[in-house]
């Protein structure tokens, strides 16, 4: 019986991180295109609108999620020939399993997490790590050239990346002392700049980019290279199986955003702590400055999209070995002689 | 409960152990590799070993296969030819595992298990202990093993690094320390007649 | 907080330590060389070796230490065996310069995997821990077997390299498997645990003890390059770039020599009459086989390759005698053997020039006219490698053919001794080669000074060892004495 309650509470735990999420992701993507349109001086979507609800009407293009994915569910599953079909079919959920099953050991608030384990940056470095291969093996059972290519590229970019962005988690992990992310955040107690991205700075930097490079973002999108490779690994997809590919990388996004919040931005610490405002921002409940913190780096994430040019491959893989990786190495050592010194006052 | 799991775990594993021999495409050999790499860090983690779990997905799911499949799906394998001799090789593998199976057998007879079981139940968590078994008691062989990851390193570098006169390729250190002044130059000068 | 080490360990490991550090220093450096500074690569390379050297003999014990959680043990064999590992690899250096920078594979990369590999010797050599025995064994022959396919353009060292790996992993993991058996009968990594545990073991864990040791002894084989496990030798020797199998041929069997005397000697003493009969097995395979088809060969690598299959089954005559004057005999005959190959692969590098290979027994032909200095070193050598009294290579096949008697195995010792002879007539035939035959070659030797004052060095020791070998001798005795 006890299990079973256990089991039932775990369960509404993770339908309470995983709904949110979901309907996060949706309109993130609603939010990209019209910020980017806004940046290009466009309007964006808007036709698809509330009219009905009084409330809403004015918030144009506010029913352009749903529109989509309805669109999406009911268009056909086109498997090309040759394809391997189960792979074919199972790639998109092996993509998309790990970005959720990453969100079980993320705390919203202090205690407001699925599993408070104590490996818990390992755990989230495993399943970042995972999910690569849903992209290899999209790229494979397509039986497509353009498809093979983007898979090729961008699984060497998230294998290359992820050694520069593990090594930036070491240095946090150093400095907290402790891979569990709600010692890590509370390790960071005090005030705006007892956070670490300021002795980490270096590692904050690097996290940030190569987070940027393992969602297969613009500058680094050389995976779907749309003037290259159509749309890269994702290429013979459509209907629901390209709409989970796509849930996918704006759940990884989200999650990349709130790992940047909790190890480098202290989490769901206020910004005010130790400052006169304090007691004025008392009332504000934890999580809204955790959200509000995630939703800068999502929106940071668009920013790039709007600004920069494309990365050419060598340049990528370049700045990922050679330049990212030395930077790391370095500054683990600086961490490790600070942690030892007890450098005030992050380190005491 | 953590029996009906083990048991779970275990069956898939082999399932998978097995397929990983005797499926026809490489391909699905790797991932049913990766399969099993899966059920195995799925039991460890009951047995408590969370760091080996994670560490086992992290560097072998995460990277070696990552890196073994990249080389499977950009060689065209020929799948009847990997097949050959399969047969005429069984007798043989079946005569080294039951050999294998007997020594096991033979030595684990001398295994104490109660005392395995009672140090699973430390409170420290099992990261932390292994970090300091890591830098304290093996110190010496770790040290040792990281030399080795280095000589295979360089190694691997020196038998694949060949920078040939004739190969042309781009220096993306010097593309982007490019100035203008490197590429265009003005000229003044008058200008020139028709004839 | 216990730190598992003390602080006067790090002065035990100074040695290694340093040896480490100055192999990374020089990686680094050899980077950012310019070509024509390569040499200053080389120059480190020999200094670090020196450095080492001193610190081995600064440190020398006088009484057995263990230190790192008696992971390391520091003993007069031990550091014996250090002194001359570290020599050897310095001559081998010199010899292997000139002969690598002509073939355009003078790299940074051959003095640092150099390096490596004589620290994973020098780990080998003070292992006092089946964990450290193999992560030892694997430091060196990963770098052995990067050094042996560095010549990338030349089909013949690919070949051997790969023979060379997947033989070598083959024998690694055989080595591990028997040592796993070990660990779980005896539930310890630590050797004197494990001798401790055994001696005191019921008899029925005996079965398992010997499945353990068959893997182990195969594994050594394997590495010494006894019969039957022997395949890869002369390939590998003969693929090789010269200076290569100068390398593998002398200080990594020394390393070999360790382990066995750490493992069978020092681990598994008890049980040791389950491993004499293993050992006479493949002692006299390794001479029969060793000698007889060295007679066929043409090209003297691999006759050199041959014949170290014979030495090392003289060598096993030692060790199974099972007692202490016959592991001084077997540590007596692997410092000649290594001084002996050291000199012979010398000789082929010294004739060696820009295209040309001395390599086959052709080459030899009237060495007397052309040099008759170099020709007569390389009688010395040949003479002590066929155990030519009053030479050095005679009395160690004496020395380890006396314990074989005292041991009672007077049938083994007639045998090795026929075998001896017949290994004679190919070290006999190159003196022939040299003396009686015409040359047609005409090309004078060129080597640096440096090379030809110590290969003559290296020829005049075995003359002068030769004529006093009780000093060795009653070396190699008295570090036993240590270690028992």
């Amino acid at each position: 019986m006890e299990t079973l309650i256990y089991l039932g509470i775990t369960l509404l735990k993770i339908v309470a991180v995983i709904i949110p999420l979901l309907a996060a992701v949706a309109y993130f993507t609603l939010a990209e295109r019209k910020i980017i349109g806004f940046m290009q001086i466009r309007i964006g979507p808007h036709r698809v609108n509330f009219d009905i609800i009084p409330g809403l009407r004015h918030l144009r293009g506010f029913g352009q999620p749903i529109a989509d994915s309805i669109k999406l569910m009911f268009k056909e599953i086109i498997i090309p020939t040759n394809a391997n079909r189960f792979l074919f079919v199972f790639a998109p959920v092996l993509s998309l399993a790990p970005a959720l099953a990453a969100w079980a050991v993320i705390p919203f608030a202090e205690g407001w997490v699925v599993a408070d384990i104590n490996a818990g940056l390992l755990y989230i470095l495993a399943m970042t790590s995972v999910g690569v291969y849903g992209i290899i093996i999209a790229g494979w059972a397509s039986n497509s050239k353009y498809a093979f290519l983007g898979a090729m590229r961008s699984a060497a970019q998230i294998v290359s990346y992820e050694i520069a962005m593990g090594f930036a988690l070491v240095g946090v992990l150093m400095a907290a002392g402790s891979l569990n992310l709600s010692d890590i955040v509370l390790a960071q107690q005090g005030s705006v700049l007892h956070w670490y991205w300021l002795p980490l700075f270096p590692l904050f930097a690097i996290y940030y980019i190569s987070s940027v490079a393992e969602t297969n973002r613009a500058p680094f999108d050389v995976a779907e290279g749309e003037s290259e490779i159509v749309a890269g690994f994702h290429v013979e997809y459509s209907g629901m199986l390209f709409a989970v590919f796509f849930l996918a990388e704006y759940a990884n996004i989200i999650l990349v955003s709130a790992l940047a919040v909790l190890m480098f931005c202290g989490g769901w610490l206020s910004p005010f702590e130790g400052t006169f405002l304090q007691p004025l921002f008392a009332w504000v409940p934890n999580i809204f400055w955790f959200l509000a913190k995630v939703s800068v780096f999502m929106f940071s994430f668009l920013w790039l999209r709007a600004t920069f040019p494309r990365y050419r491959y060598d340049q990528i893989m370049r700045l990922g070995w050679k330049v990212f990786i030395p930077i790391t190495i370095v500054w683990i050592v600086v961490v490790g002689i600070a942690v030892l010194a007890k450098l005030p006052p992050w380190f005491v | 409960m953590i029996k009906i799991l083990f048991y779970f775990f275990a069956l898939i594993l082999i399932f998978a152990a097995t397929r990983v021999v005797t499926v026809r495409n490489p391909v699905h050999a790797a991932l049913f590799l990766i399969l099993a790499f899966f059920s195995s860090a799925a039991v460890w983690l009951l047995l408590h070993a969370e760091f080996l779990a994670i560490a086992l997905i992290l560097v072998y799911v995460g990277a070696v296969m990552v890196l073994f499949l990249f080389v499977i799906m950009m060689l065209d394998v020929n799948l009847v030819r990997l097949r050959e001799g399969f047969t005429r090789y069984l007798p043989v593998g079946i005569l080294v595992s039951a050999l294998i199976l007997l020594q096991m057998v033979l030595v684990l007879r001398y295994w104490n298990t109660t005392e395995v079981i009672a140090t699973t139940m430390v409170e420290i968590p099992n990261t932390t202990l292994l970090g300091m078994a890591l830098y304290t008691t093996y110190l010496y062989p770790f040290e040792i093993a990281a030399a080795i990851l280095l000589v295979a390193m360089i190694a691997a570098i020196t038998l694949t690094m060949r920078a040939r006169r004739s190969n042309k390729y781009q220096k993306p250190e010097q593309q982007v320390n490019v100035r203008r002044a490197d590429r265009v130059r003005l000229v003044k000068m008058l200008p020139e007649s028709r004839d | 907080m216990n730190l598992g080490f003390e602080s006067t360990d790090i002065i035990t490991l100074l040695p290694e330590i340093f040896l480490l550090t100055m192999a990374c220093f020089i990686l680094v450096v050899d980077v950012y060389l310019p070509e024509k500074l390569r040499h200053l690569t080389y120059q480190l390379a020999q200094g670090t070796l020196v450095g080492t050297l001193l610190l081995v003999i600064s440190i020398y014990p006088s009484s057995l230490t263990l230190a790192m959680d008696n992971m390391f043990i520091n003993d007069a064999m031990g550091a014996l065996l250090k002194l001359v590992i570290l020599a050897i690899v310095f001559v081998v250096f010199l010899y292997s310069r000139s002969y690598l920078q002509v073939r355009n594979i003078l790299k940074g990369e051959y003095f640092v995997l150099g390096l490596f590999a004589t620290l994973g010797m020098l780990i080998m050599v003070s292992a006092h821990n089946l964990l450290i025995i193999y992560l030892g064994l694997e430091l060196m022959s990963l770098s052995l077997y990067a050094m042996v396919a560095m010549h990338r353009d030349s089909a013949q060292a690919a070949e051997a390299a790969m023979k060379y790996f997947i033989l070598g992993a083959l024998a690694s993991g055989m080595l591990l498997y028997g040592m796993s058996i070990l660990y779980g009968v005896t539930g310890n990594l630590d050797l004197a645990a494990i001798a401790t545990n055994i001696s005191d073991a019921d008899s029925n864990k005996h079965t398992a003890l010997v499945f353990g040791l068959v893997f182990i002894v195969i594994g050594l084989a394997f590495k010494l390059g006894a019969v039957p496990f022997h395949m890869w030798i002369p390939d590998v020797y003969q693929g090789a770039p010269t200076a290569i199998t100068l390398f593998i041929s002398s200080a990594p069997k020394i390393a070999a020599f360790a382990i066995l005397m750490r493992l069978l000697v020092d681990g598994l003493s008890s049980l040791y009459v389950d491993w004499q009969g293993m050992l006479i097995l493949l002692s006299i395979l390794s001479m029969a086989t060793g000698n007889i088809i060295a007679i066929a060969q043409t090209n003297i690598k691999r006759m050199f390759a041959y014949s170290t299959i014979s030495h090392v089954g003289f060598l096993m005559l030692g060790v199974l005698s099972a007692n202490q004057a016959g592991y001084a005999a077997s540590l007596f005959y692997i410092i000649t053997y290594s001084l002996m190959g050291l000199g012979g692969f010398g000789m082929i590098l010294l004739l060696s020039r820009v295209g040309f290979e001395a390599e086959n027994l052709d080459d030899f032909k009237g060495l007397n006219e052309r040099s008759p200095w170099y020709a007569f070193i390389m009688l010395i050598l040949m003479l002590s490698m066929a155990g030519v009294p009053p030479l050095l290579g005679f009395w160690a096949k004496w020395s380890v053919l006396n314990q074989v008697i005292q041991a009672g195995f007077i049938w083994l010792a007639v045998l090795a001794v026929l075998f001896a002879v017949i290994g004679a007539f190919y070290y006999l035939r190159i003196i022939k080669l040299m003396y009686f035959d015409k040359s047609e070659d005409r090309t004078p030797i060129e080597a640096n000074m440096d090379m030809k004052i110590t290969l003559s060095i290296n020829g005049l020791i075995i003359l002068f060892l030769g004529l006093m070998p009780d000093m060795l001798m009653a070396k190699c005795l008295k570090v036993l004495q240590v270690l028992i």
